[in-house]
């Protein structure tokens, strides 16, 4: 999974049946110093995350279909699997201080 | 899924018999910004009617063999929908991020 931002979101009328009803929202990747990455998905949102929301991006095939209850096939791979809270990064010492 | 724009037709006559019926189409694949990234990919048209020129919207890997009606037809990329609207939003315009970010107190 990768840490990501709502950047905008995508209206289509012809489409893949499973998308029925589904909003489609476009996430920039972002590295772990909040910068935005060159990467990016098109993600089916589960969750009702708003534009500029930074979210928790689930890019895997069979893990998105178990979310949308569609196994086992379904031609969904990125969802967004949640809106991020908080981030905490850092490094302790070897002795766990 | 991946932005992409129709940019020509591939016909194949020889081909592998699971292929049969497969319209493809020749996609440059796109960034955020609906700018070409990468190079130029074929991919099968799950939605049976995008055309050159259109903003469509493409899926890779595994589940491209998934769009199409007939199931597991041997496909890496496939078109699942067409775009009506894109809308982004620029940097400046984001609203500020409800998350909070920040490094682990020094010991």
């Amino acid at each position: 999974m990768y840490i990501g931002r709502v950047r905008g979101s995508v209206m289509s009328t012809i489409k893949n049946e499973l998308y029925e009803g589904r909003r489609l929202l476009v996430v920039d990747r972002l590295n772990l110093d909040g910068s935005v990455s060159d990467q990016y998905d098109i993600c089916v949102d589960v969750v009702q995350a708003g534009v500029g929301d930074v979210v928790l991006v689930l890019d895997e095939g069979n893990s998105s279909r178990q979310i949308l209850d569609r196994e086992p096939d379904g031609a969904i791979r990125a969802v967004i699997a949640g809106v991020i809270d908080e981030i905490t990064l850092g490094q302790r010492d070897n002795d766990g201080q | 899924m991946k932005f992409g724009r129709v940019v020509g037709t591939l016909v194949a006559t020889h081909k592998y018999e699971g292929l049969e019926g497969v319209k493809f189409l020749v996609v440059q694949l796109l960034d955020s910004d609906l700018q070409p990234q990468g190079d130029p990919v074929i991919a099968a048209d799950g939605t049976a009617q995008a055309g050159p020129g259109e903003l469509v919207y493409v899926i890779a890997s595994r589940e491209a063999a998934l769009v199409c009606p007939v199931k597991f037809v041997p496909v890496d990329h496939a078109i699942v929908g067409i775009v009506d609207i894109a809308d982004l939003y620029d940097d400046d315009d984001l609203p500020a991020p409800n998350v909070d970010w920040a490094a682990l107190e020094a010991d």
